[in-house]
């Protein structure tokens, strides 16, 4: 056991913070503690890199004692991203990156190429390393603050609420990192939020905590299906309960596959062309090898005829995907949230391999809300038929009803 | 003027010398002990009210009383008067390098413990410097009444340039007044615009360059 968590308590006064907190914790999982405020999850999570001492229990790290093990040794080996970053504003980007590194006495070559590694890692450009934090967006010094936290090969990673003040373009998007962390790089995460979405979309096993205690502890789908009790469900909300049961159902099911894309070298002429011919107003860029590199739209094109040649040069580059084995629940919202038309679909490796359209989610709320049977057989067809097929299910569905 | 320095230009450079030596002495060692004893005082929340009252008890003690009761301990001459300046400087910096160190954002605190950098690590690393302006202010002020003060420990037979000034009293000479008392302010004037420059010097970056 990776770590492992036994009877905890941390009694204020008469008031006990933490009650009886037990916890084992695999290698490579995303544990995320959900609660409302004041119920204990930041003194729990302190009290495994000894940030708090616990009044009673016992804390074992990889087999080893954290109760008996030096603090100071400790925290250097468990990244930890607090509340509020805590950048160094009197130091660069590289010194902050690599303050562990350098308390564990890596010579400077090294923790040089780690803040590269670091900085390139959060999609940040080099020259980045010599600025200081405050010439830095928010969202960008969170991410220095994520990384600062694994710039020591830290396997255990604790985060308190760490995108809490974030716009939500820029905390998906680190959302998207942390998960990555895990997923590929296999850290293990103990991740504080008071976000339902967040936890949803991040845990491979959530602890609902209320007034110290542990009120329930299970995988999100398990959560969404059979909440321990009313707290849960109120904290999980009506409308998650209803996307929750076609909760299998992942985006790659649904999309269609015959997005139309084009490689950003082609020429506008070429584009308005394709366009023309597969009657879209929008096309998909992807490199050459299929990687997602952005989008181009009529507009674009139109306005800028004249002046530019290429299609790289009137494309769009931010673009919003969803991966192709996300669960359908986790995305619905999203997408219709954020009222895009359509939005691509990624396989593992960032190649486009579908779309997924706003008609193609007419099926899946008709199906979360009437419960319909086919809700995994969506073969990729003709766009334009199946949204009208959408459309002719929903209508004989108020038919139904009256 | 001219006439005041070619009779006296010999004496008042020693003068000088005298009062810079002593309050020099005086700030000097009011440094090395109220820095890190503000410093301990963050560590030691319930103490650190009791201690900041001690040292606000002898500041209000008047100047020349203090110097008084020094002779009984340590006879007259510069000894005493170094121990009762530097007992005045006390305050200022042991105050300001307490509530400079307080005043550092907890979150960085806490992140440099986090981290595990050890509690002496965060003092240096982190704590003193975000606190050099308020312990430099602390120091600034020290120096201007360290400065000011060694001109009454001529009574105490310490000497500097407070012997010019006495001198010029009993002997209603204006000229021996403004000759001791101008150089006392041009003193402080310098040493606070010196301190100033070192104030700057210490302060950390918080900004690069490249950026206007
Ligand atoms: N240093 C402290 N002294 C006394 N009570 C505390 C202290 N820290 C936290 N508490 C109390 O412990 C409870 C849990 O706090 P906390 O772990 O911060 O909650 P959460 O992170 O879930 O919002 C709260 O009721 C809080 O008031
Ligand atoms: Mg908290």
């Amino acid at each position: 056991m990776f770590l492992e968590m036994k009877h905890l308590s941390k009694i204020y006064g008469g008031n006990k913070a933490v009650d009886d907190f037990n916890l084992n914790v695999e290698k490579g999982e995303f544990i995320c503690f959900i609660g409302t405020s004041g119920s204990g999850k930041t003194t729990t999570m302190r009290m495994i890199n000894r940030m708090l001492n616990p009044s009673e229990g016992s804390i074992k790290l990889e087999g080893e004692d954290v109760l008996k093990a030096d603090p100071v040794k400790l925290r250097r080996r468990i990244g930890y991203v607090i509340q509020n970053i805590g950048l160094m504003p009197h130091m660069t980007i590289r010194d902050n990156i690599t303050i562990v590194p350098k308390l564990l006495k890596w010579s400077e070559e090294k923790r040089n190429e780690r803040a590269k590694e670091m900085i390139k890692m959060v999609e940040l450009p080099e020259d980045y390393l010599d600025r200081y934090p405050s010439e830095l967006s928010g969202g960008q010094q969170q991410r220095i603050g994520v990384v600062r936290a694994l710039a020591a090969d830290q396997d255990l990673i604790l985060m308190d609420e760490p995108f809490g003040a974030l716009d939500p373009i820029t905390r998906e998007s680190l959302q998207d990192f942390v998960k990555d962390l895990q997923e590929r790089l296999g850290k293990t995460l103990v991740f504080v939020t008071h976000d339902m979405d967040e936890a949803l979309k991040l845990a491979t096993r959530i602890v609902v905590m209320s007034h110290g205690k542990m009120v329930q502890v299970a995988t999100p789908d398990e959560i969404l299906r059979h909440p321990a009790n009313e707290f849960v469900e109120n904290l999980i909300g009506k409308d998650r309960l209803i996307q929750a049961k076609p909760s299998i159902t992942t985006v790659g099911q649904v999309m269609y596959n015959n997005a139309v894309s084009i490689t950003p070298g082609r020429s506008l002429k070429e584009a308005l062309k394709l366009m023309h011919e597969k009657r879209v107003d929008t096309l998909l860029v992807t490199d050459d090898s299929g990687v997602l590199k952005g989008y181009v739209d009529i507009e674009q094109i139109d306005y800028n005829y004249n002046t530019a040649t290429s299609v790289d040069d009137v494309m769009t580059r931010k673009v919003f995907y969803v991966n192709e084995n996300s669960i359908i629940r986790d995305t619905v919202e999203r997408i219709l949230k954020r009222g895009y038309k359509n939005v691509p679909v990624v396989d593992k490796d960032k190649k486009l391999v579908g779309i997924v359209t706003r008609a193609s989610l007419v099926d899946i709320v008709y199906d979360a809300l009437w419960g319909d049977s086919d809700t995994t057989t969506h073969p990729a067809k003709d766009k334009a038929k199946s949204s009208t097929t959408d459309q002719d299910k929903v209508v004989k569905a108020g038919d139904d009803k009256s | 003027m001219i006439t005041f320095i070619q009779t006296y230009g010999g004496q008042l450079l020693y003068k000088i010398w005298q009062h810079i030596y002593i309050s020099g002495i005086a700030l000097g060692l009011g440094v090395i002990i109220a820095v890190p004893l503000g410093v301990l005082l963050t560590r030691l929340k319930k103490a650190s009210v009791v201690i900041i009252e001690i040292a606000s008890v002898l500041q209000t003690i008047p100047a020349l009383a203090l110097l008084a009761m020094m002779i009984p301990i340590f006879g007259i001459g510069a000894v005493p008067a170094i121990v009762a300046l530097f007992i005045y400087s006390l305050l200022p910096i042991l105050r300001n390098t307490f509530l400079g160190l307080n005043g550092v954002d907890p979150s960085l605190r806490d992140a440099a413990k986090g981290m595990g950098m050890t509690n002496l690590q965060s003092i240096i690393k982190v704590e003193l410097p975000m606190a050099v302006p308020v312990i430099m202010s602390g120091i600034r002020l020290s120096a201007t009444y360290v400065i000011a003060w060694t001109a009454l420990a001529s009574y105490i037979g310490a000497g500097g340039l407070g012997d010019f000034i006495f001198n010029g009293l009993n002997l209603y000479r204006t000229d021996l007044i403004l000759g001791g008392s101008i150089p006392v302010i041009l003193l402080a004037l310098l040493v606070d615009w010196l301190l100033g420059k070192l104030e700057t010097w210490l302060t950390p970056r918080t900004t690069s360059n490249v950026r206007p």
